[in-house]
């Protein structure tokens, strides 16, 4: 053999954080640097940045401090949970911080201390990744950040949402915390990280005990079972329902009080805008979406989303108009 | 003088952008200087760059311009005294010039008399000049991407400025840019020397004081050291060398402040996936380094480069965790090979249709009828022992189908090598895989042409289909865009026919697409650009000579390119600039000839030449015609050219001796015929009066 350094026997290192231990310490220490811990959001999104605490927070001038896990929905990448690395649906830890500070980079550092990772240890590159969806009218600039060779975190700093000119420009960590749970606890399936473990028996939960029926059955709907004439119907539903509100929102008289004004539910329309995001996802991986179609549905979403973003600003200043405030 | 430093501290800059950026804030920086008369007589500029930096070292700078004096002219002496005292324009004028009103003196010009003064300007200082002007030139400096990020957006850069360094020997220079106001602190290495500010006491110090602090500031010091640590590393595996990768070393080169080389393994089972696969995956998503044995198959190792410097234990952590990275990688390739597996390339084919090549232009299936014609049409062209015909056509009929394939959609720039590879497996003949694998090479202009001729064939017919449907919708590249990468395209086609051994021309390759009209004329005045292109870049030929070739309108690209190299041959031979010259002139005799509504005819009476200058001209020149002819026939264009630098005697002679514009009209025209007919028989290698001649 090759004078090679043994590779099957794992070196020394620290025990590594089960997968919940990691979700809180992220939330501790963001929690512990002002960030408001916002619980995931409830409705299918395909990443992080979907939940309006991020798509609609980083509008406009108001500073946020925000963090929250986002479990997330990729249909397409579903593999009936036989794939040790590729999930239906996996869990993203998201940082907002708008206007994004100075020690942005430093502050992403301690948090990875923060969970048990050494940085002498580990060979960590900012490799160029420059975000976009353009579905969201939204991109940003930033890195893969890269540890060991793996990708770890995404982040960016947003420069358009929307389809509108952000200022102030938000930093945001997207935190993929299976791989990083997964890397940390060095198993090659996903399924056999531990995601708990019992302090007084030591017995022991896997990420497997508790989500691969989720992965199964919902691949199986993904790609088997979804009815795709219906799934059309659901999508130009909620699509029409979405554009009625974005109408109706435009439709408001000059003189609308301040009451109407907050009460117009532009946040329900993004809801709908989402569930026509997921829907597209589905009918994608179910094959249902020939090539020359794609790229139509996808303008329709895209008029969805960057809608309620432009819907959602006009609201905003023109209840700062009405407080006398100034306009954003 | 003195020695002046900045650096500008920012978050990690992409490393495809480096090398360009810290050029360009050297040259900024060298063109304020001289501009600002900043420059000593020796002065030097050195730069430096890693992921979280760019700096500029100017040494021999001036602390301070020289002054200077400049003449002013003020206002007529009659509006300067009155009654023999200066009047207010008198001392305003004395004001402006920085002088006292009886140091003014008097000129006269071709106006009258006026007040004069010489102004004296002190120089201004170093420090002011660079913390005014400077920040301009940061500002300036062109990124591919960059960003805003503070509120208010007040500038844009490719990243973050996160601290600006500036001093002129031990003295801060106080610039400020970006919201940072420069100091004398720099930083280190983010985590083998952590957020301790570093002081830079010496402009000088900077490189010393960063190498403590971890950082490698000098790009070439780096490189130097990854190719030594990779020649280290791969000494623990006997027999064994890494690849050669240039863009890979230059990548990682600028992805790190201080380089060491980890050498990793890999399961041998994976070396049953084919080798392209293994080496995309660890080159063009993990920045590793294959490594090969002896007979340069590859080996279950790999080399990564890590911006760090590990001890033992943390070395194991960090192979440990690069392995299993790699091993779910190749995993998945794995699997993406076997499952393709199950759907041959024949069924695929059909599957093209929903993949869409332009939408005006239809999906790949109506692409790939396209090709297939094309090729047949060009095939035509050539003998039947020239190449397979039906290999090319089932190559043709199969190269696109790789789209359709998981591999391909992971690994997109493996498109054609995956068709070839699967092509090979299903058990196609190599004429036919070959062909596939290599028909969108060549990438670039370093990248070689297909090796086979089913394969430069296939690779013409995929190139031009796509030049000839994106001209035929107005699609064509227009200044610096050409989002359908048509250029590369017609340079592979005219490195293909150049560097081939291919009978086509230029003509029958556009025309095998069926492109006529307008659309046929802009593709091929497309070519002739490409082609120039191809001549001066790749071929390093003169301009001159390019010029002189391209006059002639060629269309054989290698019968071009056979006749730069003869001109460019003799173009520095005496006989042959004489007779370049001497065709000028004859050019410009004609041509003044011409535009004053002169004829000029071929077919004029000879016998009107008596002369025995022109007499032998003209004979000598008919003789050597016919001679030149066959030459040019044969290919021999450096005979042709000998021959024709033998005329110039008579043409020395001639214009000794003869005066072609005389009054006699009938001899003036058959003076004028004869030139004409020697330009006409000789230019047809090359328009020689094209051809600069020094002096």
């Amino acid at each position: 053999m090759p004078a090679v350094a043994d590779s099957t026997r794992p070196p020394q290192r620290t025990a590594a954080m089960t997968f919940q231990e990691t979700l809180f310490a992220l939330q501790r220490f963001w929690a512990e640097r002002g960030c408001v811990l916002q619980q995931p959001y409830d409705i299918e999104v395909g990443a992080g940045t979907m939940s309006p605490d991020t798509f609609l927070r980083v509008l406009g001038p108001k500073p946020v401090r925000i963090a929250y896990a986002q479990p997330s929905r990729r249909p397409a990448d579903g593999r009936y949970g036989e794939n040790p690395n590729r999930l239906y649906k996996h869990t993203q830890f998201q940082v907002i911080l708008k206007p994004s500070p100075a020690n942005i980079q430093d502050l992403y550092l301690q948090s990875l201390q923060a969970i048990g990772i050494t940085l002498a240890d580990h060979d960590i590159k900012f490799e160029e990744d420059n975000w976009e969806w353009p579905v969201g009218g939204a991109w940003g600039v930033g890195w893969q950040v890269m540890m060991d060779g793996q990708e770890i975190t995404q982040f960016t700093y947003f420069q358009q949402c929307g389809g509108l000119d952000l200022d102030p420009i938000s930093g945001e960590i997207t935190y993929g915390l299976e791989r990083l749970t997964q890397f940390l606890q060095d198993v090659d399936s996903i399924y056999d990280m531990v995601w708990a473990r019992d302090s007084d028996t030591g017995a022991v939960t896997t990420y497997g005990d508790i989500r691969l029926p989720e992965e199964q059955q919902l691949s199986a709907y993904s790609f088997d079972y979804a009815d795709t004439t219906r799934l059309w119907e659901h999508l130009g539903a909620y699509e029409a329902e979405c554009l009625a509100l974005l109408q109706g929102q435009r439709s408001l008289p000059d003189d609308a009080g301040e009451t109407q004004l907050r009460r117009f539910p532009v946040l329900g329309a993004y809801e709908l805008a989402l569930k026509c995001s997921h829907l597209f996802n589905l009918l994608d991986a179910r094959g249902a979406i020939s090539v020359t179609e794609r790229v139509g549905v996808m303008a329709r979403i895209r008029t969805l989303i960057v809608g309620v973003a432009k819907a959602y600003a006009a609201q905003g200043e023109r209840i700062a108009a009405l407080s006398g405030k100034v306009a954003a | 003088m003195a020695d002046f430093l900045l650096e500008i501290g920012l978050e990690e800059v992409p490393a495809r952008m480096l090398a360009g950026a810290e050029a360009e804030l050297a040259r900024r920086t060298e063109d304020l200087l001289r501009r600002e008369r900043l420059l000593g007589e020796e002065f030097a500029v050195e730069s430096y760059s890693t992921p979280r930096r760019l700096a500029v070292l100017v040494r021999g700078v001036l602390q301070k311009q020289a002054d200077t004096e400049e003449e002013l002219l003020g206002p007529p002496v009659k509006a300067a005294y009155r009654d023999g005292k200066p009047t207010a324009a008198a001392e305003a004028f004395a004001k402006k010039a920085g002088v006292a009103v009886d140091e003014l003196r008097t000129v006269t010009n071709a106006k009258g008399e006026y007040l004069a003064a010489t102004a004296k300007r002190a120089g201004r200082d170093f420090a002011a000049i660079v913390a005014e002007e400077l920040p301009n030139e940061i500002a300036s400096i062109y990124w591919a991407k960059n960003m805003y990020w503070r509120p208010g957006k007040p500038e844009r850069f490719v990243r973050p400025v996160q601290w600006l360094l500036a001093m002129l020997d031990g003295e801060v220079v106080p610039l400020e840019w970006g919201g940072r106001t420069a100091s004398n602190v720099t930083y280190g290495h983010r985590v083998l020397h952590g957020s301790a500010p570093v002081t830079v006491h010496q402009s000088n110090d900077y490189i010393s004081r960063l190498n403590d602090a971890k950082v490698m500031a000098k790009v070439e010091e780096r490189r130097h050291r990854i190719r030594k640590a990779l020649d280290h590393a791969c000494r623990a595996v006997p027999d064994a060398r890494w690849r050669e990768d240039h863009p890979l070393v230059d990548k990682v080169t600028h992805m790190t402040e201080w380089p060491s080389v980890i050498l990793g393994s890999f399961e041998p089972q994976y070396l049953r996936l084919p080798e392209e696969v293994l080496v995309t995956v660890m080159r063009d998503h993990q920045n590793y380094f294959a490594m090969e044995g002896k007979d340069g198959k590859l080996l279950p190792y790999f080399l990564a480069v890590l911006n760090t410097e590990p001890d033992a234990n943390a070395e194991g952590i960090i192979r440990h965790g690069n392995e299993r990275v790699l091993r779910a990688r190749f995993n998945d390739a794995a699997f993406f090979y076997d499952f393709d597996q199950r759907t041959p390339l024949r069924e695929r084919v059909t599957l093209l249709e929903n993949i869409t090549f332009q939408k005006d232009l239809g999906s790949y299936a109506a692409k790939t009828v396209r090709i297939r014609a094309v090729a047949e049409r060009l095939a035509a062209h050539m003998s039947a022992a020239a190449l397979d015909r039906e290999a090319l056509d089932t190559a043709a009929q199969l190269c696109k189908a790789d789209l359709t394939t998981d591999m391909v959609k992971e690994f997109t720039e493996l498109q054609g090598i995956v068709g070839g590879l699967y092509a090979r497996a299903q058990g196609y003949s190599a004429a036919v895989t070959d062909a596939i694998y290599a028909h969108y090479q060549p990438v670039g202009m370093e990248d070689a042409i297909p090796p086979t001729v089913e394969g430069q064939v296939l690779a013409l017919a995929d190139k031009i289909d796509t030049i000839a449907g994106m001209f035929g919708l107005g699609l064509q590249p227009t200044g610096s865009k050409d989002p359908f990468a048509l250029r590369r395209a017609a340079n592979g086609i005219v490195k293909i026919l150049a560097e081939g051994g291919l009978p086509l021309t230029l003509s029958q390759v556009v025309d095998a697409t069926g492109s006529a009209g307008a659309n046929r004329i802009s593709v091929r005045t497309f070519f002739a650009e490409r082609l120039e292109s191809y001549l001066r870049e790749v071929r390093g030929a003169a301009y001159d000579v390019v010029k002189a070739v391209l006059s002639t309108a060629p269309d054989d690209v290698r019968d071009a390119l056979a006749r730069v190299d003869a001109v460019a041959q003799v173009r520095g031979s005496d006989d042959f600039l004489a007779i370049a010259a001497a065709f000028k002139r004859m050019k410009n005799i004609l041509e003044q000839a011409r535009a004053k509504g002169e004829r000029v005819l071929l077919d004029v009476d000879s016998s009107l030449l008596t002369e025995p200058a022109e007499r032998t001209l003209a004979d000598e020149s008919a003789r050597r015609a016919t001679r030149v002819a066959q030459l040019r026939e044969q290919g021999n264009y450096a005979g042709a050219l000998a021959t024709i630098a033998e005329l110039r005697p008579a043409i020395d002679v001639f214009f000794e001796k003869v005066m072609v514009m005389v009054t006699d009209a009938a001899l003036r025209r058959a003076r004028l015929g004869l030139l004409a007919r020697v330009l006409g028989d000789f230019n047809q290698v090359a328009d020689f009066s094209e051809i600069v001649i020094a002096g």
